[in-house]
């Protein structure tokens, strides 16, 4: 019988996967995605499972995508969130997974604001831990339904990539874990990736990425099949460095112009939340080749595709 | 640890290509029969509503080879749905056991008030029938639902029973079935019976 299970126990970044880990869990999502176009979207397969959903801060939509994730394979859900905290964040990072391990959940997801926590996180917990965005550093089920939606719309299979498409990432390049996941799996994928924003935003060191950067949007986007657009990360930035939001719209924004300059097979992408006016316009963020909601739809699919594998993953481990 | 050969250690063919094109034509004619038969029964449903569904990856070209076959017979051909049923499966997150990379459930039609025949090349345990039917009824409710297979090889542990039989075999549970079936029907269409070579050493 043909199988092929992921070569990681965590999907702590898309650092540290392989091409094929990649294609299984976009291979795997399909037929999630099948599922979830049914009149009942439920599967059996992680009846009796628990997911604990650890939010140290704030977001809706991811958190949302995977609960309903989790309960879509028919798992519990342990849900705790907290927003920033005065003490310690290590000491109330493996307080809080000491008590959730001693509830026995079977995967963790966790968001927190320090760029490689995760690994913290590991030392308390015995089940498969899911980053869902740590700091500037990876947020890789966002990039992994990128890349879903991508292949998708080009009508590719997985273990076909995207060979040959070039991806524009427009935005606060230094400041995003969407830019870096994306940048690691997009030309894992075979795909060509441009990176634009303010030189102020553009990291050192992007040259070990295999990514070609630029302050210039226009060169950008130049011949792109899809530009993703990111919000500038205000939270993480000091106040002197940024300019104001007409100014940066001006500069950097997919504006109707700009829209309009694009190839007309183009699609135009956002990880949300969106600011209109912003780095998009406003019509822009509606126009039908922008696939924001369904990177929104194919995010559940995507994480219900990681949530079982990496359970496949740890129940073999426990035969071994 | 034990010693894995997975290399068979004796092997009997038990039907050909013949043999499979002619089980196949039979199996058809019954279906046929019987949905015309239930039409007139107590459940009066029509044999026009007939769709067959296989069980991945066994069933699948089988389904499309009977689905085929039951259009010569009757001049309608049944549409086929395919059900990937690996997320239904018992013993999926039980360890040591191998998982199979997800195919996908495509039933492009609705199953609801149909006459529909679950396929499966061969029926063992019947935990996987019992899966196909949790799988295929969270899909829709159709009227009613039979079992087509072509190798019954005994060894049940769970209570069920199809209702359109190829081939009834008797097999040691350390025998494997081998079903080689293409979806167009090809020479080396064949089912064998082969002994495992599987061994457990010191």
């Amino acid at each position: 019988m043909s199988e092929r299970v992921l070569s990681v126990r965590h999907l702590l970044g898309i650092d540290g996967l392989t091409r094929a880990d990649a294609e299984l869990i976009l291979e795997t999502a399909r037929s999630f995605h099948e599922v979830n176009t049914r009149a009942l979207k439920k599967v059996p397969v992680l009846r009796g499972r628990t997911v604990a959903l650890l939010f140290f801060e704030n977001s809706t939509r991811t958190r949302l995508s995977f609960e309903l994730a989790a309960k879509r394979l028919s798992a519990d859900t342990l849900s705790f969130s907290a927003s920033g905290s005065s003490v310690s964040k290590g000491e109330t990072l493996i307080d809080t997974a000491r008590n959730i391990e001693a509830m026995g959940p079977d995967l963790v997801v966790m968001r927190h604001e320090q760029s490689g926590s995760h690994h913290l996180l590991l030392r308390a917990m015995s089940g498969a831990v899911v980053n869902a965005g740590d700091g500037q550093h990876e947020h890789p089920t966002q990039a992994l339904l990128d890349a879903f939606t991508l292949l998708e719309r080009f009508g590719r299979a997985p273990k076909d990539g995207l060979t040959g498409k070039t991806i524009a990432i427009v935005g606060d390049i230094a400041h995003s874990r969407v830019a870096r996941s994306n940048m690691l799996l997009l030309p894992l994928l075979g795909a060509k990736v441009r990176v634009c924003g303010p030189r102020t935003m553009l990291p050192p060191g992007l040259d070990q990425y295999g990514v070609e950067a630029t302050d210039d949007v226009d060169q950008a986007l130049e011949g792109v099949d899809a530009v993703m657009t990111l919000r500038i990360q205000k939270e993480r930035i000091s106040g002197a460095r940024m300019a104001s939001d007409r100014d940066y719209f001006h500069r950097f924004g997919l504006t109707k112009e700009r829209f309009k300059r694009l190839p007309e097979r183009a699609l135009v992408m956002h990880p949300g939340p969106i600011n209109r006016g912003v780095e998009i316009d406003h019509d822009v963020a509606d126009d039908p080749r922008a696939v924001i909601l369904e990177q929104a739809e194919n995010g559940v699919a995507v994480r219900m595709a990681v949530l079982y594998l990496l359970a496949v993953v740890h129940a073999k481990a426990e035969g071994a | 640890m034990g010693v894995v050969d997975n290399a068979p250690v004796a092997s009997r063919r038990v039907l050909d290509r013949g043999d499979v094109q002619r089980v196949i034509a039979r199996l058809a004619h019954e279906i046929v029969d019987r949905v015309a038969a239930e039409a007139r029964g107590p459940l009066g449903i029509d044999p026009a509503s007939l769709a067959i569904v296989g069980v991945r990856t066994g069933g699948a070209h089988l389904a499309t080879r009977l689905a085929a076959r039951i259009g010569e017979v009757s001049g309608t051909t049944p549409p086929v749905g395919l059900l990937d049923i690996t997320l239904y499966r018992d013993d999926v997150l039980l360890a040591g056991n191998p998982v199979p990379i997800l195919k996908g459930t495509d039933v492009p039609f609705d199953l609801q008030g149909r006459a529909v025949v679950l396929v499966d090349d061969v029926l063992y345990t019947g935990r996987t029938v019992r899966a196909a039917l949790e799988a295929l009824l969270e899909l829709g409710r159709p009227a009613y639902v039979r079992l087509a297979v072509l190798v019954d090889r005994g060894l049940r542990e769970l209570p069920v029973a199809a209702d359109f039989v190829g081939r009834s075999l008797e097999t040691r549970r350390e025998e494997r079935v081998r079903v080689r079936l293409t979806e167009g029907g090809a020479d080396d269409d064949e089912v064998v019976v082969e002994v495992k070579g599987e061994r457990r050493g010191a």
